[in-house]
C-alpha cells in the first residue's frame, strides 16, 4: 500500500502499536526462529566440526566434511541423484505443461474440478502412494499382468528396484506441485500475444517458443523447483522402489545421521540439497523480474 | 447554530506527502457539512483524524469544547459511515446494527426497540434477518447508515456515501440523506469529491486543495463568489481570463480592461489577477460589447444551448450558455458583454 | 473458452497417471486372495485384520495425538502471525521466514530439528514430533489465513472500533469470525498432513511411540501385505473428504462468502 496523501495508516498511536506488534508477531516468529532458523544453523554450523569417536561431535572446526564431499564415492551419488532428480523434472514439465494447457482450456466449472483432483493425490499419505508402486510394477503385478496379457511381453518384467521405478515414484509424488504453477502462468497468458504473432506470420511452433514459453517461464521454474528439490532430498522412493541398491543423496543423509552417525558429514551433504534450493530460487527471482509483462489497462 | 467542532490549525503528513497543511474549520450543531476537494486534498485524512484513526502533527480539535484528540475512537462520541459499508458479513442486519448498542452495554429490550425504530427510519425494515451479502447496494448503504446512527452520535462522518451507487439511486439518495439528516438531528459531515453532491445537500461546504482551505462558504456563496482560483476552476464552469489587477477589473492582453469585482483577499493592484466569468452570465451583445469572437461551435442538451466562441488572440474559447435552443449558428460574430457585479476578480 | 482437442490425451493420462494406482490400492484392499495379484473374491476381512492389528492401531493413536496436538499449535501461532504480518509487515523478509518451513525440503527440517533436540539434550518422543510438526503447520496456517485477509475489507475493524468495541472485543467478535473459513481450512489441512507425515516424524521420534506412518514403512518394507491395502483405502477416503471439505471453506471454486 503506498502512502499517497489521503492514505490511512493502520493508526493506532505508537506506544498501543508495540504491545499489539508483539502479540501477534511475537509467538509465530519466535517459534519459527528456534525451531526453523536454529535447526539450520545448526546443521550449517556442524557441517565444520568433527565426528567424535561415538557419533558425538567434537567441537574441533575443520574442512574435512567438505572434502569427503567430493569424494569419487560421494561425488557419483550426488550427481547420480542430481541426474535422476533431473530426469524427473524434465519428465513432469512435459507432462505437467500440457496438462496444466489441457485444464486451461476447460469450461470454468470444470477447471475447478480438474484443479482439485489434480491436487488431492499430493495430500495423501506419501508412503502410501510409493507404496502403490511396488504393487504395481512388482513382477507378478498388475502392469506386468496386463503387458503379458496384451501379448506385449512373454515374461514379465523386473520393473522394479530400477532407476525407471524410482523415477516413475518421483514422478508420481511431485507431478501435481508442478502443474500447480504452469496452471497459474498458463492461465495468465493473452491470448492476444499469439494472435498477434500469428498475424505477423510466426508458425506455431515459433510462437510457442517465442512468445508462450518465456512468458510462462516464471511458472516453469516454479515447478521445477518444487519437483526437483523434493526428489533430491528424498529417500523413501530410492529405498522401496530402488531397493538399496540406488542410492540418493536422501539415504546418504539418512544413513549419516541414522547408522553411520556421522552428522558433520551428514550436515554438508543436507547443505548441497539446500545449496541446490537457493541457486534456483536466486534463478527464479532473476527470471520472473525480467519477464514481467505489461499489459494495456482492461486486458 | 452554535459551534459543535472546532479544527484548529491541524497539520499532518505522511513521509514526504502533506495531507493537512494548517487547516482551521468550525463546524455548527446541527448542520450538514461538507468537505469538498480532488483526490490527495486531505478531506479523507480530516475525517479519520475526527474518526479517530488518524493522529495529529499539529494542531488542535475540540467537540463541545473538549478536546477530542486524546480520546480514542471507541470513546468518542462520533460515528463514521465508511466508504465501503465495512457491514460484517457474518452478522445479520440486525445484528449489524445493534452492535454498537450492544458495546454500550444497554438492556436487550432498548436495544431491540432502538434498531427497529431506525430500520424503519431509513425504510430496511424487511430485511432484517438477511446477511449483508444478500442485499442490493443501496439497501447495503442504508444498513451502514442505521448502524452510524442508531448510537445518536454527536457527529455523523460519512466517507464518500454516494460513490458506490449508480446514477439514479444516487439522486434518490442526496435527498434521502438530507431529510434523514434534519429528521434525526445530528450534525452531519460528508466527505465528497463531487461538487454537484455536495453543492445540493450540504448547508456549508469546506473546499480543500493540497491539504489547504480554499473557502468556506454556504453553496450560493461558493457559488456566485469564489474566494480563489481554484473554487472557481473547481465549482460549476468558469470562463477565466488571466492578467493584471487594475482599479475595477483585471487588464487582459490585447482585450483590454475587463470590469469584475473583488470580494474577499483583492489581488493588489499591478498584480497577477483573474476575471472569472460565468456562462450563464455573458449576454449576447452586438452594440457594447466587451469581447468580440466567432461561434465555433453550438450545442443544445437539457434545455440550454452552449455556445463556444473563439475570441481572437485568446487561446480559449468563452462559453456562454443560454435558455432554450440558439438560432445563432456555426462561423457568427458575436459581442459578449456582462455584469462587472457577476464577475469575480481572483489573484492569479 | 477454447476447445480442448488433442490437450485431451495428457490430461486424461495424467489423471489416470495419478488415480490408477490408488484405485489398484483399493480394489486390492477388497480381494479375498493373500497376494494381491490374483482376484479370487470380494471381501472385507483384510478391514477385520486391520482392526485387530495392535501395531496399527497403537500407531494411529499416536498419529492422533501428534495431529490434533499439532493442528490446535498451529492455528493459533499461524492465526496470530498472519494477522500481524497482514497488519503490520511492510518488509518481504518476515514473509519469507513464516513461508520458509513451507518451502525447505523436509529431510533438511527433520535433521535439524534432531540435531536442535539433540543440542538441548531432549529425549525424543512424540512431544518432539508434536514441536517439529507445529513449524510447517504454523507456516501452512500462516499462509492460508494471510491468503483470506488479503481479500478482507481492512474497515471491518475500524467500522468495529468506531461503534464502541475495544480491541480485544473486535479481535473476538469481528476479526476471528471473519477469518473462521480460512482458520478452519488451515487446521483440517495441517491435521491431514500431520497425519500424514514421515520424514521428520522419522527422525525426531523416539523409538517406542511410532506414529502410523512410521508403522506403515515398517511394514512396507518387508514387502506387500494385505492389510495395508485396506489401511490405504481408508487413509485415502478420509484425506479425500478433509481436503474436499478445505476447499469448500477457502472457496476455490467460488463456493464460501
Amino acid at each position: 500500500m503506498t502512502p499517497g496523501p489521503v492514505a490511512p495508516a493502520r493508526g493506532a498511536p505508537r506506544r498501543r502499536g508495540l504491545t499489539e506488534r508483539v502479540i501477534f508477531l511475537g509467538p509465530g516468529l519466535l517459534y519459527l526462529v528456534v525451531f526453523f532458523l536454529v535447526p539450520l544453523a545448526i546443521i550449517a554450523g556442524i557441517s565444520f566440526l568433527e565426528r567424535g569417536r561415538f557419533g558425538g561431535i567434537v567441537f574441533a572446526p575443520t574442512l574435512d566434511n567438505f572434502a569427503r564431499a567430493l569424494d569419487p564415492i560421494y561425488l557419483r551419488v550426488l550427481t547420480s541423484s542430481i541426474g535422476l532428480a533431473l530426469v524427473t523434472t524434465i519428465l513432469a514439465l512435459f507432462l505437467g505443461y500440457l496438462t496444466a494447457w489441457g485444464i486451461a482450456r476447460l469450461p470454468r466449472r470444470w477447471r475447478t474440478i480438474a484443479l482439485i483432483l489434480v491436487v488431492l493425490p499430493f495430500w495423501t499419505n506419501f508412503l502410501i502412494r510409493t507404496y502403490a508402486w511396488i504393487v504395481i510394477l512388482n513382477s507378478q503385478g498388475p502392469l506386468n499382468g496386463a503387458l503379458v496379457g496384451l501379448g506385449v511381453i512373454a515374461q514379465p518384467l523386473e520393473l522394479l528396484y530400477t532407476p525407471g521405478a524410482v523415477v516413475a515414484g518421483l514422478l508420481y509424488a511431485y507431478l501435481p506441485l508442478m502443474i500447480l504453477p504452469l496452471y497459474a502462468a498458463i492461465e495468465r497468458l493473452d491470448p492476444e500475444l499469439r494472435e498477434a504473432a500469428a498475424n505477423l506470420g510466426a508458425t506455431p511452433i515459433r510462437v510457442f517458443l517465442t512468445i508462450t514459453l518465456p512468458q510462462t517461464l516464471p511458472g516453469v521454474i516454479i515447478g521445477s523447483i518444487f519437483v526437483f528439490v523434493p526428489s533430491l532430498g528424498n529417500f523413501i522412493v530410492p529405498e522401496l522402489l530402488g531397493g538399496g541398491k540406488l542410492i540418493m543423496v536422501g539415504n546418504l543423509i539418512r544413513d549419516q545421521f541414522l547408522k553411520a552417525r556421522d552428522w558433520p558429514f551428514g550436515s554438508v551433504l543436507a547443505l548441497a540439497v539446500i545449496a541446490a534450493l537457493a541457486v534456483l530460487l536466486v534463478v527464479q527471482a532473476q527470471v520472473s523480474r525480467r519477464t514481467a509483462t505489461t499489459t494495456a489497462p482492461g486486458a | 447554530m452554535t459551534a459543535l467542532v472546532s479544527i484548529d490549525r491541524v497539520s499532518r503528513r505522511f513521509g514526504d506527502v502533506i495531507a493537512l497543511d494548517d487547516v482551521s474549520l468550525v463546524i455548527r450543531e446541527n448542520e450538514f457539512f461538507a468537505l469538498l476537494g480532488p483526490s490527495g486534498c486531505g478531506k479523507t485524512t480530516l475525517l479519520r483524524i475526527l474518526a479517530g484513526f488518524e493522529t495529529v502533527d499539529a494542531g488542535a480539535v475540540t467537540l463541545a469544547g473538549a478536546d477530542l484528540l486524546p480520546i480514542p475512537p471507541h470513546r468518542r462520541p462520533i460515528n463514521l459511515m465508511f466508504q465501503s459499508y465495512a457491514l460484517f458479513p457474518h452478522l445479520s442486519v440486525e445484528r449489524n446494527v445493534a452492535y454498537g448498542l450492544e458495546r454500550e452495554g444497554r438492556p436487550k429490550d432498548e436495544i431491540r426497540d432502538r434498531v427497529a425504530e431506525v430500520l424503519a427510519t431509513v425504510g430496511i425494515t424487511e430485511t432484517a434477518r438477511r446477511r449483508p451479502s444478500q442485499l442490493s447496494g443501496g439497501q447495503r448503504q442504508r444498513v451502514a447508515l442505521a448502524r452510524a446512527i442508531v448510537k445518536r452520535p454527536r457527529l455523523l462522518l460519512l466517507d464518500e456515501p454516494l460513490s458506490a451507487l449508480d446514477r439514479q439511486v444516487r439522486g434518490e439518495m442526496q435527498l434521502e440523506l438530507k431529510r434523514l439528516q434534519h429528521e434525526v438531528g445530528i450534525t452531519f459531515v460528508v466527505v465528497t469529491h463531487d461538487q454537484e453532491e455536495a453543492m445540493s445537500m450540504a448547508d456549508r461546504i469546506a473546499v480543500l486543495d493540497h491539504g489547504r482551505v480554499q473557502q468556506v462558504d454556504a453553496p450560493v456563496e461558493l457559488y456566485d463568489r469564489p474566494g480563489t482560483l481554484f473554487v472557481a476552476r473547481f465549482i460549476g464552469s468558469n470562463n477565466l481570463f488571466h492578467g493584471t489587477a487594475v482599479g475595477g477589473g483585471v487588464e487582459v492582453p490585447v482585450l483590454g480592461v475587463l470590469p469584475g469585482t473583488a470580494h474577499t483577499d483583492p489581488p493588489s493592484a499591478g498584480a497577477r489577477a483573474v476575471l472569472a466569468v460565468r456562462p450563464e452570465h455573458l449576454v449576447l451583445d452586438d452594440a457594447v460589447p466587451l469581447v468580440r469572437g466567432t461561434v465555433a461551435e453550438t450545442t443544445f442538451k437539457g434545455g440550454m444551448s452552449t455556445l463556444a466562441v473563439d475570441v481572437p488572440d485568446y487561446p480559449m474559447p468563452v462559453i456562454v450558455t443560454q435558455p432554450g435552443a440558439t438560432r445563432i449558428e456555426r462561423g457568427t460574430a458575436v459581442g459578449l458583454r456582462w455584469d462587472a457585479a457577476r464577475a469575480v476578480v481572483l489573484r492569479g | 473458452m477454447r476447445r480442448l482437442g488433442w490437450l485431451a490425451v495428457p490430461l486424461g493420462a495424467t489423471m489416470a497417471f495419478l488415480y490408477l494406482p490408488m484405485l489398484v490400492l483399493v480394489v486390492m484392499s477388497f480381494n479375498a486372495s493373500g497376494t494381491p495379484y490374483t482376484w479370487t473374491g470380494f471381501t472385507l476381512g483384510w478391514y477385520g485384520e486391520l482392526a485387530g492389528n495392535a501395531q496399527i492401531l497403537v500407531g494411529l493413536v499416536n498419529t492422533l495425538i501428534v495431529a490434533t496436538g499439532a493442528t490446535a499449535g498451529s492455528v493459533v501461532l499461524g492465526t496470530l502471525l498472519a494477522i500481524g504480518l497482514d497488519r503490520y509487515v511492510r518488509r518481504s523478509i518476515l514473509d519469507a521466514l513464516a513461508i520458509g518451513p513451507a518451502i525447505a525440503p523436509d529431510i533438511v527440517m527433520a535433521i535439524g530439528l534432531l540435531a536442535l533436540f539433540a543440542t538441548l539434550g531432549m529425549t525424543l518422543g512424540l512431544h518432539s514430533v508434536l514441536l517439529a510438526h507445529i513449524v510447517f503447520g504454523t507456516a501452512l496456517v500462516a499462509a492460508v489465513v494471510k491468503a483470506r485477509l488479503g481479500h478482507t475489507d481492512p474497515s471491518l475493524e475500524e467500522a468495529s472500533r468506531d461503534l464502541g468495541a475495544t480491541a480485544t472485543e473486535t479481535f473476538f467478535r469481528i476479526t476471528v469470525p471473519t477469518l473462521a473459513p480460512a482458520i478452519v481450512a488451515g487446521a483440517l489441512l495441517v491435521f491431514t498432513l500431520s497425519m500424514d507425515e514421515f520424514v521428520i516424524a522419522f527422525f525426531t521420534n523416539g523409538p517406542s511411540t511410532p506414529t502410523l506412518p512410521i508403522v506403515i514403512y515398517s511394514m512396507v518394507r518387508f514387502g506387500v501385505t494385505p492389510e495395508i491395502n485396506a489401511l490405504a483405502t481408508i487413509l485415502l477416503l478420509l484425506t479425500f473428504t478433509i481436503v474436499i471439505a478445505a476447499q469448500r471453506l477457502t472457496g476455490l471454486g467460488g463456493s464460501a462468502e
